[in-house]
């Protein structure tokens, strides 16, 4: 129903606490600090558990997306938590603005907010095109350039401590590197610096060095890749620990990057051009910021190849070719096309057990995911893969059987190879 | 030796293997539960029967996943087990079908191994059969008998237990028979498990039935051969696949004395969520039921009635209830039994013993409510009928005058309704998809081994129920599964139900957070809340007090007495005692052939030749009444859409799939190709017999009902061996005013992208599922020149001229049905009548979509008209939702009129699984609550009950003849 927006005005930004949920802890540690930087009060919600969901479920339309109650079941937790002052919290939370139900989650967020007697908290949304606007929160040029370069290192580091966390020798080394570089590379932005192009390739040839250095064990284990509705393939909350458990599986786990989806919507933008004719400036514009955040995503994978041996992530690029031979990129909603694209990659390159994560009722995955599924095996029929519905009512013991089914599966397969290379 | 122990659902199974593989011993039993307690026993059993200190083992199932973490003991994901040993101990299979107690799994071993075990939505298979026979009151033996009798097949929603149940609750209600119901749902397991599993793959070949119910049930395995065209075998030890593969796949020796020493001190409590208990004390618990009891109403229930009284009968859903009242509105006699899937005889005999006892007795009035209220007051002459809702307010209102809310759980049921100055002023029914009822804590409690009282007598003091959740019944089998591997208690697991049942109706039915928005005086009632843990858990999660009446489970039946006794007749129809005993009646079954539904009807026949007529969609068979003269702008819709008729041209034949956004451009695309010269064929509306036959290649069985549809569509056009079928995908649809954007939903837009990737045949066929906008005028023709021209040879110009009369022809279209709803709205206008807008989306026109929900409401005597003949005007910042889908933004619009609007109301339709609509739905019921409007929500699915949707509808009806009365 109709109901005027409760602003966040400049004078909040001096005192009010703003709360962003947790997604990907890697890059949102790192996002966090460039929003401090940029003299937010900022926190990032760590709250977990019970009480997260039972908010999320008292608040939220139960059809609703998981992630969305997930995100402002934490939110509502937190405020309820009686660590802030509700009277001087504000809440951020992204939109998309594409066909997906994600674009609503501030607005549901508003409503529950009003359900909880809530309704005074200002919610800021933090998006790329315009929607929703706050005067006392602007993205500058500068926060975004911050940011886009949090989203790169937040990769990095992700991709290459699942490279070494299961090999290590000594338990543990992998993620205390990974702390060491997010508060390094916080305080670095905080200086103005780690974020030239010259910053970044030295400071990437450092980090993919100090993975090298680290000692690792020779052995072959099960290399599971995970796919799926953003929130739900990042979060713990969302995917009920689903990395720890794959790691308790002894598996090598690859998830494809942040980058890589922020090229995606970029690159919507040139394709809807294609498609449906029309703004040549836009279609120069959207051409202009995809080749720069493509530089920088091949930065990353130089790096990788030039400092070390790790393996090298698969490229946008790659991803769309990939993708183009199962389902037409025009495919946009939600992860879209990308979602199908990364089965196919991480397939390429080795990853072929793949954990195909969505919310329960996920109207893009009904496409890109499940409907896929298909065609991807009939072309790449040794392609593993295992779709794994989340909600708050979905089981865990339910999920992780079928994981292990997949599992079982992919460990024959591995044993059926070793046993051909050794022949 | 090796040994294998299959811990599952319901069951333990174990088998030794010697050296050779040989299966030398095997054994099951049911748990209930006691996983631990059971595991030790086999263990210990097998270990002194070989005299042997450790053994090569490992444990698969789902119940026993934790014990690898807890106790070291190796495990085996069971269907991998399963495949292990069919490959090593069957030649030459190429499919597996092995159904469990609460799992389904098909595996495909040649031609590319696939293994599939079911979603999380699709429901348990041993446990679902086992619920639908208690349903029949029939054991599982009887069922598998009572279905070799079969004479005919009735179709039963197979998406979920729920829906099946809720198809198969009319039926016993209508008297079909024992023997057909039993094969029906047979039939169902086998629609089921093929659409939930094999998603587009052929089941061929050498077919092999495994598992508990496929070993038990021989007319499963023949309903599966029947539709599969062909003959599987069900080898020996089929119930011990699991067990054996576990056995071969056994490696390390465990000591048994080590492993039940684990077992025994074992942590079972770590991972379970646990709530606050119900009680903490026995006090407590004493306060509580006193207090409660304080709550009569007053029943006087002398050894012989005499004098003028009223009749009330609540025929519900799985028991019956009769209260006699006097003039003075006292309970003179009432009457609770099951109704053992027979209602009609049992009304028959407690009729007859109460003329019997009372000869003095004068019934001046009776009325019935309830599931069977058509049946019964056609069989026995009942004066009135009323809708349940009413019933129960009538009944709480002469308890409570100024009650604020009622809550209502019953058998299969919850109602809920706000009272706003003395009407009925907002309506919660559960959808079928969460009757989180009293049958369910029936059914838990059955299948655990206890009686509804008992077991949930042991949760009013457990220490730590646990937390279940809030979802449907299906959702729950799995959660207490969850539990019962963590090592709840039975006690534990019996409050943490009544506690999800509770939950399940405030949060999924009401949707209310807390208390204050019911009100202060809120009456709980029906046969669920004489279990106080249910009540207690209810006063807990609302943090209030409620009433709980002492004749809470009879107060439908108490409301129709008052309601007999208040439009008391000149004289009563009731039967007398004479035409009681004489009476009897005969069932037939014939096929309605007034429209194309062709339903299949239920005729009572009775002695004194009358009949009743059950099992009809709509009123036709019943009054023959031709619908011709109803207002309804489905009925025109349709009638539009059939005048596109093919044009034979000279470029040969394209096929549109008439599903979907399809149902709405038709005019566009029909007139674009036409023009071009194309003779356009579409697939027609749908129909049940062309969605069976394409249901295999639905790769998601959670997707929305009019996307799976499509399937159907296609495989129409395929049929007719149509050399070319477009069906474009479409990220944006029309630009609107009202919009924020124009996006069609995710389904809609893409679905064809999932056609090209499950429905192989499409290739044999020119399928042109190129991307399109058609938001953009004058980009469309050049864009859609170059798509088509990879198919055809077309000139530009041609292609321009045609896109111009496209987007006239579509202009005109809706302008159309925009001109023939204000038609409806104004004639209804001058004949007085209740107009209802069905809100919905275009492709609800189907009737297969809509199952004809519009012909209901018109049999009502009110006029329908849809979403999109309203020409309303929304301001952007008037909605609380970002508005940004073409099809959706029609529905703030017209909820905005419709709330301004005098004999005017507003029913949303919505699919199930439709994730969109959780964001409208709140948002049309916001809009129309501002201006004290009563929101209606119809979800509907494959579904073909229509119970549920009269309740609905009659409930909205009677509130607001109830309205209009409290104005004059």
């Amino acid at each position: 129903m109709t109901d005027n927006k409760v602003l966040f005005t400049k004078d909040m930004q001096k005192d009010y606490t703003i709360l962003i949920p947790m997604m990907a802890p890697i890059h949102f540690q790192l996002l966090r600090n460039v929003l401090v930087h940029s003299r937010y009060n900022v926190e990032l919600l760590e709250n977990t558990g019970a009480s997260v969901v039972e908010q999320g479920l008292k608040y939220v339309h139960n059809d609703t997306c998981y992630p969305a109650l997930l995100v402002i079941g934490q939110m509502i937790d937190a405020l309820k938590s009686g660590k802030y002052d509700v009277h001087k919290t504000a809440l951020i939370i992204t939109q998309t603005g594409g066909g997906c139900r994600a674009s609503n989650y501030i607005y549901l967020l508003r409503k529950a907010l009003k359900k909880a007697d809530l309704g005074f908290v200002p919610v800021i949304s933090l998006n790329l095109s315009g929607l929703d606007s706050q005067p006392g929160f602007k993205l500058s040029l500068s926060m975004l350039q911050k940011m886009l370069g949090a989203l790169v290192y937040g990769d990095l580091l992700m991709d290459l401590s699942n490279q070494v966390r299961p090999y290590e020798v000594n338990h543990g080394t992998a993620d205390q590197l990974c702390q060491h570089w997010i508060d390094d590379l916080s305080k670095q932005f905080d200086r103005r610096q780690g974020l030239s192009i010259g910053d970044m390739k030295r400071n990437m040839r450092d980090i993919v060095m100090s993975y090298a250095a680290i000692e690792r064990e020779k052995k072959e284990l099960v290399k599971v890749g995970i796919v799926g509705e953003i929130y739900i393939k990042y979060s713990p909350l969302g995917n009920n620990n689903l990395e720890k458990f794959l790691a308790e599986q002894e598996c090598e786990v690859k998830l494809p990057g942040m980058m890589g989806f922020m090229l995606y919507c970029i690159y919507n933008g040139v394709e809807d051009v294609k498609l449906y004719g029309g703004g040549w400036a836009k279609k120069q514009l959207m051409g202009f910021v995809y080749s720069l955040v493509l530089k920088l995503e091949k930065m990353t994978i130089d790096a990788i190849r030039t400092y070390s041996d790790f393996e090298v992530p698969g490229s946008f690029p790659e991803m769309k070719e990939g993708a183009e031979k199962i389902i037409g990129l025009g495919a946009k909603m939600g992860e879209g096309w990308l979602l199908t694209g990364e089965m196919v990659e991480l397939s390429k390159s080795g990853f072929k057990n793949i954990i195909c994560t969505q919310p329960f009722g996920c109207l893009p995955n009904h496409i890109v995911g499940k409907g896929m599924i298909r065609k991807i095996r009939e072309q790449d029929p040794e392609c593993n893969i295992v779709a794994i519905d989340y909600d708050p009512s979905a089981t865990q013991v339910n999920q992780e059987n079928r994981i292990k089914l997949m599992l079982s599966i992919a460990r024959e397969n591995m044993k059926k190879a070793a046993g051909e290379s050794a022949a | 030796m090796r040994l294998g122990i299959d811990i599952g659902s319901t069951t333990i199974k174990y088998v030794v293997l010697d050296d050779e593989g040989r299966c030398i011993d095997q054994d099951y039993q049911r748990h209930s539960c006691q996983i631990t307690e059971k595991l030790i026993e086999v263990l210990q059993k097998v270990s002194a029967k070989y005299n042997q200190p450790a053994m090569a083992l490992a444990v698969s199932g789902s119940a026993a996943m934790g014990l690898q973490e807890k106790c070291s003991l190796p495990f085996v994901q069971e269907v991998y087990a399963t495949r292990i040993a069919a490959t090593k101990t069957l030649s030459e299979v190429d499919c597996i079908i092995e159904l469990g107690g609460e799992d389904a799994k098909i595996l495909f071993l040649s031609g590319g191994l696939e293994v599939r075990m079911n979603g999380t939505c699709a429901g348990g298979t041993g446990a679902f059969i086992d619920q639908m026979a208690t349903l029949l009151n029939l054991s599982a033996e009887e069922m598998n008998e009572a279905a070799k009798q079969a004479e005919k097949i009735y179709t039963i929603a197979s998406r979920c237990g729920v829906f099946a149940k809720s198809d198969i609750q009319p039926l016993i209600n209508q008297g079909a028979d024992k023997e057909d119901l039993a094969a029906s749902i047979y039939q169902a397991v086998v629609n089921q498990t093929i659409q939930g599993l094999a998603q587009g793959r052929k089941i061929e070949g050498s077919v092999v039935y495994l598992g508990g119910p496929l070993t038990f049930n021989s007319e499963l395995r023949s309903a599966f051969d029947k539709t599969l065209k062909l003959t599987g075998i069900c080898p020996e030890n089929s119930l011990y696949y699991v067990a054996i593969g576990t056995a071969m796949l056994a490696e390390q020796p465990v000591s048994f004395a080590e492993a039940i020493q684990q077992l025994q001190t074992m942590d079972s409590s770590s991972f379970v969520r646990s709530l606050p208990p119900l009680f903490a004390s026995e006090e407590e618990y004493q306060q509580f039921y006193n207090r409660h009891q304080r709550n009569q109403v007053r029943v006087h229930e002398p050894k012989e009635i005499i004098g003028r009284c009223a009749l009330g009968i609540d025929a519900g859903s799985t028991t019956v209830k009769m209260v006699l009242i006097n003039q003075q509105e006292e309970i003179l006699y009432s009457m609770y039994q099951p109704n053992q899937g027979n209602a009609l005889q049992l009304v028959r005999e407690a009729l007859i013993e109460l003329f019997q006892k009372n000869p003095q007795m004068e019934i001046v009035s009776s009325c019935v409510t309830g599931y069977g209220e058509d049946l019964i007051r056609s069989a026995f002459g009942v004066d009135l009928g009323i809708v349940e809702t009413m019933a129960h307010f009538t009944a709480s209102r002469k308890y409570m005058p100024d009650v604020d809310f009622i809550i209502d759980i019953g058998g299969q049921d919850i109602k809920c309704f706000k009272i706003h100055n003395g009407t009925i002023d907002n309506i919660f029914l559960n959808e079928a998809c969460s009757s989180g009822c009293g049958s369910f804590l029936q059914t838990f409690a059955n299948a655990l081994g206890y009686d509804i009282e008992d077991f949930s007598r042991l949760g009013l003091f457990a220490k730590h129920p646990v937390d279940l959740g809030s979802r449907c019944t299906v959702f729950m089998n799995s959660s207490v599964k969850q539990a019962q591997k963590d090592g709840a208690t039975i006690d534990e697991i019996s409050a943490g139900l009544s506690i999800s049942v509770v939950k399940n109706a405030l949060y999924k039915v009401i949707r209310t957070a807390d208390a204050r928005s019911l009100g202060k005086h809120i009456i709980t009632q029906g046969g669920t809340f004489y279990n106080d843990a249910v009540l207690r858990a209810f006063e807990q999660e609302l943090d209030t007090e409620v009433i709980r009446p002492n004749i809470a489970g009879l107060m439908g039946a108490y409301g129709c007495a008052l309601h007999a006794l208040r439009h008391c007749p000149n004289s009563s129809s009731l039967l007398t005692l004479k035409q009681l005993e004489e009476f009897h009646n005969e069932i037939r079954y014939v096929q309605c052939g007034l429209c194309n539904n062709h339903c299949r009807l239920t005729v009572n026949q009775f002695s004194d030749g009358r009949r009743y007529i059950g099992g009809n969609r709509c009123e036709r068979p019943v009054t023959k009444k031709s619908t011709a003269q109803d207002l309804n702008i489905y009925a025109v819709k349709r009638e539009l859409l059939g005048q596109y008729q093919p044009i034979p041209g000279s470029r040969g034949k394209i096929g549109l799939p008439l599903a979907l956004n399809m149902m709405e451009l038709l005019p566009f695309w029909y007139t674009f190709f036409t023009e071009l010269g194309f003779e356009v064929v579409t697939s027609g509306f749908a129909s049940l017999e062309k969605y069976q036959k394409a249901q295999n290649s639905i790769p998601s069985d959670t997707i929305c009902f009019p996307a799976k549809l499509v399937h159907a569509a296609i495989q129409t056009l395929l049929d007719q061996q149509i050399p070319a079928i477009f069906y474009p995908c479409m990220t944006y649809n029309m630009r609107e005013k009202n919009a924020d954007n124009n996006y069609n939903c995710p389904v809609v837009a893409y679905y064809p992208e999932v056609i090209a990737a499950n429905m192989q045949q499409v290739t044999e066929c020119d399928f042109i599922y190129d991307y399109v906008g058609i938001h953009r005028k004058n980009d469309f023709p050049i864009k859609i020149h170059k798509i088509l021209n990879q198919h055809f040879r077309l000139g530009l110009r041609e292609v321009i001229k045609a896109s111009k009369k496209a987007y006239e022809a579509y202009d005109q279209h809706l302008e159309t049905i925009r001109q023939k709803g204000q038609e409806i709205i104004t004639q209804a206008q001058l004949d007085d009548r209740e107009i209802i807008v069905l809100a919905g989306r275009p492709y609800h026109a189907d009737p297969l979509v809509s199952h004809d929900i519009d012909k209901l409401i018109t049999s009502y005597g009110a006029a329908v008209i849809s979403e999109d003949v309203i020409n309303e005007e929304v301001g952007k910042k008037e909605l609380g939702v970002w508005n940004q889908w073409t099809y959706h933004s029609r529905l703030y619009a017209a909820a905005r009129y419709v709330a301004k609007q005098k004999k005017m109301n507003l029913v949303q339709l919505v699919s199930f699984g439709c994730g969109v609509d959780a964001i409208t739905t709140d948002e049309v019921r916001e809009i129309l609550e501002a201006q004290g409007k009563i929101y209606t929500q119809i979800k509907i699915d494959e579904i073909t009950n229509l119970g549920a949707v009269k309740i609905r509808l009659r409930s909205l009806f009677a509130a607001l003849k109830q309205e209009e009365e409290n104005h004059d």
